[in-house]
């Protein structure tokens, strides 16, 4: 960044003439000091900039030129950036009704999806915590779902969920029940998808949350177990309050995470402009941003959908890192 | 260590150095690559090639082939994308890097033609005396702007039969034979009328899907949406007279989406009783229905279409101004899309040829489908194409607005009322614009 090779402004009027007295006239000597304590200053921001750099490219720059797009106009047909627009495009979204029925989906699939995720996920890790025998086994099983490609599970999935000729639909109407329209109710079309983010993340939570268990001391379970508290008491006051950073760290990134669900709505999707659904009964934001933007063509309308998204985010965030201090104070 | 660099001072330090990096990156990022002006031409040197891509089955392996064999100066290599969406994505994205990665021939669509006419800047004409009158007029208007230029070339079409289970229509006590049926559907009124006396005798869907019915009656609406101006009109009344025909007989239809799974599942179950059937739609039928047929499963095909004629799909290949073998492109595709070649094609995959010559050709009329009771296709697909009277106008938002129009009829196959459904189309519609 600086090719000035001076340590920096403020610094050059001192150069010169404050080190007569102290430095030996030898400028090899000199160079070698100054060498020294430039490598001191800068070594560090030097050692941690590949992480940033590669943010500002990969992170930083889109979060830029997506606001920068989200205020001007976007030539569909030559593609290019057309005129400046101010927050003409903001107005457009926050008016859309669709972009308003797409955050309320985004919210119910994220509540289906998150908090039994979290709940199943601790109970399985205090499962695995136990001596079992082969015991990695079991737990590496967890992850299986993890390693099967996204796409390769919508297929499953899809013919699982199938409104007529789906499996659990077969079933059901074998045991003389009403078939459940999947692909119609939004409720049952967000249980749907949130089954197959649920089906895919939660053996993913279970092994961070066995990790922090499993750095729980071991003597405090002993003298619990000598106080006369039976296993589930054990786990309500130990286990529980010994990982509840990292369940903060859980909460936090599935949150995030599952604010931007995209592939499972649009794989699970088979509505002919795949929109969510033929009445966006299932249309997340994500979906939206990619529907107006790469689909539609409206560059501007999906950046300003996507910086909305995006300060939606950020606040929820927010929220949880008041929350974890908030809780955290109160353990101290 | 005393860092020397007052801390106001570093702080702003550090926003320059970040604003620096952003603004490169900026720069770097618009690029001065305009897909708008013309390469500059190069020689096919020793070892390059001309690239052509593709989407689904074109059935063009062997004729690369044997093309390759005679012109050792211009090796063509071909890449097959599986899926129409994802090359058109592929398209959009190269074409806002100006162009970058683009082949020197690009397979499009049929449907996407109106954007490539209504950005004549980007791609090359390809106007010659030699290939004039090689398409059917409906084909080549299709691809020429209003100054004339002819920006690319068809290669399939797609003239739609009625394709008919006749064990079904046996079974429901109607008429079997490929003729008797034909005089059953002459029109839409006839065809819904034969459909209402199907359902009464059996289980089975009389048509695949509102959306296929739908998207057959709109082939052959003059301007299904868009004015000649390319503004958007959504109030004619042959619109509302297909949505209305359309919604008003849900029951008998499968209720599926069309490519759904349960749009495939069923071909098999319940059973479709008829299918209108462009002539690439017969390898889906034999896909869904299951091959060879299931026991007492029989497919036919009979030489009508409701209402006359339409035309449904059909692709074209054009060439980038960014491609560099501009010349040796046009060329090629001038070759490949030459009536011999193009009922090579038709005879491999069935895409049904849209060169004038290959209508008459004797392959092609003497074709006949053994998976279709041995009904003698290329003449009915020939007859067909004739019948065809009436070419939609496509604008450049035409499959936009079908995706909106099509889930709107699905809308109402899922319950919703006709009337609702129609509003929340109406503001889909408002916000494509």
């Amino acid at each position: 960044m600086l090719t000035d090779d001076r340590p920096g402004p403020g610094a050059g009027t001192e150069s010169g003439s404050t080190t007569t007295a102290t430095e030996p006239p030898d400028g090899r000597l000199i160079r070698r000091r100054r060498l020294s304590r430039w490598d001191l200053k800068f070594s560090p921001y030097l050692y941690i900039s590949p992480f940033f750099l590669l943010f500002a490219l990969v992170g930083l720059f889109p979060l830029l030129y997506t606001g920068y797009l989200s205020v001007h106009d976007w030539d569909k047909i030559y593609r290019q950036r057309g005129d400046f627009t101010g927050l003409e495009n903001f107005e457009f979204v926050l008016t859309d009704p669709i972009f308003r029925k797409a955050l309320v989906n985004t919210f119910s699939i994220f509540l289906m999806s998150s908090v039994p995720q979290i709940v199943v996920a601790v109970s399985i890790a205090a499962l695995l915590d136990n001596r079992l025998r082969a015991s990695t086994f079991w737990r590496m099983s967890v992850l299986l779902p993890f390693v099967v490609a996204p796409a390769a599970a919508a297929l499953i999935f899809g013919s699982l969920f199938a409104d007529q000729s789906g499996l659990i639909n077969a079933t059901l109407r074998e045991i003389g029940l009403e078939p459940i329209r999947w692909h119609v109710d939004r409720l049952w079309s967000h249980f749907a998808i949130s089954s197959m983010v649920n089906w895919r993340w939660t053996g993913y939570n279970t092994l961070i949350f066995l990790a922090a268990m499993q750095a729980v001391p071991r003597d405090l379970y002993e003298s619990a177990a000598l106080d006369g508290a039976g296993r589930v008491r054990q786990f309500r006051s130990i286990t529980l309050p010994m990982i509840r950073p990292t369940m903060i760290f859980v909460i936090v990134t599935s949150t995030i995470g599952g604010l931007q669900i995209f592939t499972e709505p649009r794989l699970f999707d088979d509505s002919m402009s795949r929109e969510g659904g033929a009445d966006h009964q299932y249309m997340t934001a994500a979906l939206y941003i990619y529907d107006r933007g790469i689909v539609d063509g409206f560059y501007g309308r999906a950046s300003a959908a996507a910086w909305i998204l995006f300060l939606i985010i950020v606040g929820i965030a927010l929220l949880n890192f008041a929350l974890t201090r908030y809780l955290t104070r109160r353990n101290a | 260590m005393r860092n020397r660099i007052p801390r106001p001072a570093r702080r702003s330090l550090a926003a320059a150095a970040v604003g620096v990096l952003v603004l490169g990156l900026t720069a770097a990022c618009g690029g001065d690559s305009d897909p708008k002006e013309s390469a500059d031409q190069e020689d096919l040197a020793a070892g390059d090639s001309l690239t052509i891509t593709t989407f689904g089955e074109f059935g063009y392996d062997a004729l690369i082939e044997q093309w390759n064999k005679d012109h050792p100066d211009t090796q063509v290599e071909q890449t097959k994308v599986s899926k129409w969406d994802d090359w058109k994505a592929e398209i959009t994205t190269s074409l806002q890097a100006g162009g970058k990665g683009l082949p020197d021939v690009v397979a499009v669509e049929g449907d996407y033609m109106p954007a490539v006419v209504a950005a004549p800047d980007v791609w090359v004409d390809l106007s010659s005396s030699e290939v004039e009158g090689r398409w059917l007029d409906f084909k080549s208007a299709g691809a020429t702007t209003e100054d004339g230029q002819l920006l690319g070339y068809a290669t399939d079409a797609g003239p739609q039969a009625i394709c008919y289970r006749k064990d079904l229509f046996e079974a429901a006590g109607l008429p079997s034979d490929r003729e008797e049926v034909a005089a059953r559907m002459g029109t839409w009124d006839d065809y819904f009328a034969l459909g209402e006396e199907f359902k009464k005798s059996s289980d089975a869907n009389f048509y695949d899907a509102s959306g296929s019915i739908a998207q057959a009656m709109l082939n052959q609406v003059e301007f299904p949406f868009e004015q000649a101006d390319n503004t958007i009109d959504i109030g004619s009344d042959e619109l509302k007279n297909v949505w209305d025909t359309v919604t008003s007989h849900t029951d008998l239809g499968s209720k599926a989406v069309q490519w759904s799974p349960d749009w495939t599942a069923a071909f098999k179950e319940p059973g479709n009783a008829t299918v209108a059937c462009p002539g690439w739609m017969r390898a889906n039928i034999k896909e869904n229905t299951g091959e060879p047929a299931p026991a007492g499963v029989v497919w036919d095909i009979a030489d009508v279409f409701p209402g006359g004629g339409g035309n449904w799909g059909g692709s074209y290949l054009t060439v980038p101004k960014v491609s560099t073998h501009q010349a040796e492109a046009k060329e090629f595709i001038t070759w490949i899309t030459a009536p011999e070649q193009q009922t090579k094609v038709f005879e491999v995959t069935g895409n049904f040829p849209s060169q004038v010559e290959a209508l008459t050709s004797e392959a092609v009329l003497t074709a006949t489908d053994d998976y279709f009771n041995g009904a003698p296709a290329g003449e009915i697909f020939s007859n067909r194409a004739a019948a065809i009277t009436v070419q939609p106008y496509h604008g450049p938002l035409y499959s936009d607005v079908l995706q909106k129009f099509q889930d709107a009829i699905n809308r109402v196959d899922q319950g919703v009322a006709p009337d609702k459904s129609w509003a929340t189309f109406e503001q889909d519609v408002a916000s494509l614009q």
